[in-house]
Formats: C-alpha cells, sequence, structure tokens
C-alpha cells in the first residue's frame, strides 16, 4: 500500500462524528434512528480504515456502544429488557443522547466564544498618552493674590497673640522703608520664604507695612511670588531679568 | 456635578483600564487637594458602579462609534469593532497570539462555564482525551488549576483565568452567553478506572488501532492487514 497519509481532522472525537451524522439526518436529536446512525458510524470508520487513516480509541468504543445498542434493538420486542430491569439501570441509548445533547450545548458555546475572540481582533482599546505637560513649571505656580492674603492673615494671626496689652504709638514703619528692606533681601538671597518675611516684625502695622510693600514691589514686577508645590509655602523671587531692551533715540 | 461624568473623565484620560475600586480611589485622592472634589469623597463602590452602568448605557444608546466597555472589572473606552479597518491605518494590526483551535475552543468552553473541574469530567463531556489541549490552554495562561476535587484521588480541578476574560472581552464569569442552561447541564463524573491510564475518559479497547499495530511492525515488513487480523479474536 502506498504510504500516503492526509491528516485527517474533520472531527474531534465520536462525538462529534455522531452530532455530524444526527445533522445530516435533519431530524431533532431526540427523534434520531440510533440504529441507523450506528450502520453510518461504523461504516465512516472503516473509510478511515481504507483510507489507512489513524482511528483513534475513542472511535472504537462508541462504535461498540452503538453496536450494543443495534443489537438490543434486533432483540423480539418481548425479549427487550424493560426500562429499569437491567442491572446497568439506565438505557444506553438515552445516555448516549444525553451524552450527544449535552456535548452539542457546549460545542455551540465554544462557537459563541470564537465569535467574540474574532470580534475582540477588531475593538480597539483607548490608549491616550500621558498628557505632555510641563510639569516643572506648572507646579512653580504663581502664587494668586488669595494664597498671598490667607498666607499674611496666618502671619497676623500670630503676631495678634503676641501682643497683649497695646499702646497707641506714632507708626514707626513706613511702606517705603519696607520696599527698601525687601529689595535688599532678596538681593542678598536668591529666594526668600514667605514667612521669614515677617520674622523680624513685632506688631500687625509692621506686618501689614511688609505685605502692602510686597504688593507693590509685584505690581512694578520686581519681585514674583511662587508656590513650589500645592499648599507649600510661597516663597518670593526677583523677577528674572527682562530680555535686553535695545533702548533707540532719547 | 454629576459623578458619571466625573468617571467619564477619568476613563477618558486614563491610561489603562481602571476598576471601579481604583477610580474609587481617585475620588478620594481628588478629595484630598480640591474643594469641588469633597462631595464625591465617600462615594460608594456600589454608586460607582451604578454611575458606570448608566455611562455604558448613555454612550450604547448614542449609538457612536466607541463604547464604554468593561472587561474583567476594569473599565475603558473602545472602538466599536466595524470601524476597525481605518483604527488599523491608524495604529496597525493589533498583537494578538493566534486564533484558538476547535478542540480547545471546545476545552475552554467547557471549563468556563462549569468550573472547578476536573480533566475527567471535560473528557467524559468531549468523548476524547484532551492532554495536547488542556497544556496549549495553560500555556496560553487562560485555565489554571484551581485545587482539588473531594473524592477518591483528588483529581486536580482546573478554572479560567483573569486572561481568559480579557482575551474573549468578557466582563465577568456572569458575562458568558446562555450561561445559565450551561451551568445546569448534568456531568457524569467517571467512574472510577483503575486499569485505565489516568486522564483517560474512556477505558482503552481490548483492541490495538492501526497505529499501534504499525509501530510494532515496520512498513518494511508486509504484514497481513491488522483489521482482520484482530476481528477473529
Amino acid at each position: 500500500m502506498a504510504e500516503y497519509k492526509i491528516k485527517f481532522e474533520v472531527f474531534e472525537g465520536p462525538l462529534d462524528l455522531l452530532l455530524h451524522l444526527v445533522k445530516k439526518e435533519e431530524v431533532d436529536i431526540y427523534e434520531v434512528d440510533l440504529t441507523r446512525l450506528a450502520t453510518q458510524f461504523v461504516e465512516y470508520i472503516e473509510v478511515m480504515r481504507l483510507l489507512d487513516l489513524d482511528v483513534a480509541g475513542e472511535f472504537l468504543v462508541m462504535a461498540s456502544t452503538l453496536m450494543y445498542i443495534k443489537s438490543r434493538e434486533l432483540l423480539p420486542k418481548d425479549l427487550q429488557a424493560a426500562p429499569g430491569e437491567e442491572e446497568e439501570g439506565e438505557d444506553p441509548r438515552w445516555e448516549l443522547i444525553r451524552q450527544l445533547v449535552a456535548y452539542k450545548k457546549f460545542k455551540d458555546a465554544a462557537a459563541l466564544l470564537q465569535a467574540r475572540e474574532i470580534e475582540q481582533e477588531s475593538i480597539y482599546p483607548r490608549l491616550p498618552p500621558r498628557p505632555d505637560l510641563p510639569t516643572a513649571t506648572a507646579h512653580k505656580a504663581e502664587a494668586s493674590l488669595f494664597d498671598l492674603i490667607n498666607a499674611v492673615n496666618a502671619v497676623l494671626k500670630r503676631v495678634g497673640q503676641r501682643e497683649g496689652v497695646r499702646e497707641i504709638f506714632e507708626d514707626k514703619w513706613t511702606v517705603s522703608e519696607k520696599i527698601e528692606y525687601l529689595i535688599k533681601l532678596t538681593a542678598e538671597q536668591a529666594t526668600v520664604k514667605f514667612s521669614d518675611l515677617f520674622a523680624t516684625a513685632t506688631s500687625r502695622s509692621e506686618v501689614v507695612c511688609i505685605f502692602l510693600a510686597l504688593l507693590e514691589l509685584i505690581r512694578l514686577k520686581q519681585l514674583v511670588c511662587t508656590q513650589p508645590e500645592d499648599f507649600g509655602e510661597i516663597e518670593i523671587t526677583k523677577t528674572p531679568a527682562p530680555p535686553v531692551t535695545v533702548d533707540h533715540g532719547t | 456635578m454629576e459623578l458619571k461624568f466625573i468617571l467619564e473623565a477619568l476613563l477618558f484620560s486614563a491610561q489603562k483600564p481602571l476598576t471601579s475600586k481604583e477610580l474609587r480611589d481617585l475620588l478620594t485622592a481628588a478629595a484630598g487637594t480640591a474643594e469641588e472634589a469633597k462631595p464625591f469623597k465617600k462615594a460608594k463602590e456600589d454608586d460607582l458602579e451604578a454611575a458606570l452602568e448608566q455611562l455604558r448605557g448613555d454612550h450604547e444608546s448614542a449609538a457612536r462609534s466607541y463604547r464604554l466597555a468593561c472587561v474583567a472589572g476594569a473599565w475603558q473606552f473602545v472602538t466599536q469593532p466595524e470601524y476597525a479597518p481605518w483604527v488599523i491605518a491608524l495604529v496597525g494590526t493589533k498583537a494578538r497570539p493566534p486564533r484558538l483551535s476547535q478542540p480547545a475552543l471546545e476545552t475552554l468552553a467547557i471549563i468556563a462555564y462549569r468550573q472547578p473541574i476536573t480533566r475527567a469530567e471535560i473528557e467524559q463531556v468531549r468523548g476524547v482525551t484532551i492532554d495536547g489541549v488542556m497544556a496549549t490552554l495553560q500555556e496560553r495562561g487562560l485555565i489554571e488549576q484551581v485545587g482539588r476535587a473531594e473524592y477518591a484521588g483528588r483529581p486536580m480541578t482546573y478554572g479560567t483565568t483573569p486572561l481568559f476574560l480579557e482575551y474573549f472581552g468578557l466582563r465577568s464569569l456572569e458575562g458568558l452567553p446562555a450561561a445559565d442552561e450551561l451551568r445546569r447541564i448534568p456531568i457524569t463524573r467517571p467512574e472510577a478506572l483503575l486499569t485505565a491510564d489516568p486522564g483517560l475518559a474512556t477505558p482503552p479497547p481490548d483492541q490495538l488501532t492501526l497505529a499501534e499495530v504499525e509501530q510494532e511492525n515496520p512498513p518494511t515488513s508486509p504484514a497481513p492487514p491488522p483489521a482482520e487480523n484482530t476481528a477473529g479474536t
């Protein structure tokens, strides 16, 4: 015999083959003529053998089950075992049909899974890249006027506590004096912490003077207030040197 | 401000699918830094699930080219499959392992609906041995050993992995189609077969198969047709 071998993998097992034969009969599984099916099943195995195909053991077991069922049906009616009389209990025919039905249901479920598997190939998730924010500067957000007022309120509270008995005397501090103080301070240190501005202040009016001086310098764009991190301390720096402006004329 | 729109904004900007627990953590984190986020600090996971479900419904009824999907408990926006040709032109074909074979799908379906299940029970349903298929499914990370059955021999039981849900785009095992019916089908536990090979659902036939006969008789010696040889005994 020629050594031609073809891979014959149409049926995944005896149940698969049986299911195929049932389908060909075009009847409901419960009504199928198992005797006829048995004949077809054995014929199929014979074909496989003729083609020199490897017949798996499971097919032979199924064939023997089918032949057993067929042999029972061939007995005269009065000699057939009544259901429940036999020691095995269940009718092998119903047992086989039950197995076939269960297999078919899971096979259908497998088809649904396959449909989902194929569908998934066409479904794309939205995967936005992380927004490319200039994080370094964004964090050094300029402190707003309200941030400043909040901060100075905190300082005032502290100073207010220190101030017990109060005498009325002439204001010793002026805003212009404090402006000079701030310019000097920021010239010496690159950054000054907000709270350090008031470290030496002894009274409410001094705090207010310093604060007004600070606001004035911010207005004049001499100083910048930044908040390096959310809820962190406000820092004061000199405005970076403006781009060189060439002054023509006059 | 509605909770579902906050969640929509988060999922719209998210770099990966987010679970309702992760979303709740984000709500808590936001409440720590922003005043307007405070009312949502105490949102329960149930509230979030309800809002997400509502959002999913909104997008579905809007019939857009994308929808909100929940896969393995995590939510993300995905395109509808019919727009794949154009999306592929943009981002290329999706990298996915090769499709599963028919036996693999059948075996996987049985495990998915009936887990935890033993190998012998699966073989009982399919009527064939499944060693190779089980190995493939385990290698692909779709199934795993989940325990041992509480009867003689204590065989291993198998179940599906979270990757299984991801691979098929399923929300949960409850999201499997026709789950109720398939969970009810009785599966008989095969009787212990003392003489049979372990893992074989049916006892091996007494007859030799063609393959076995051929292995014993190399093709050089013209052996008589094996079928007839054994038929007489």
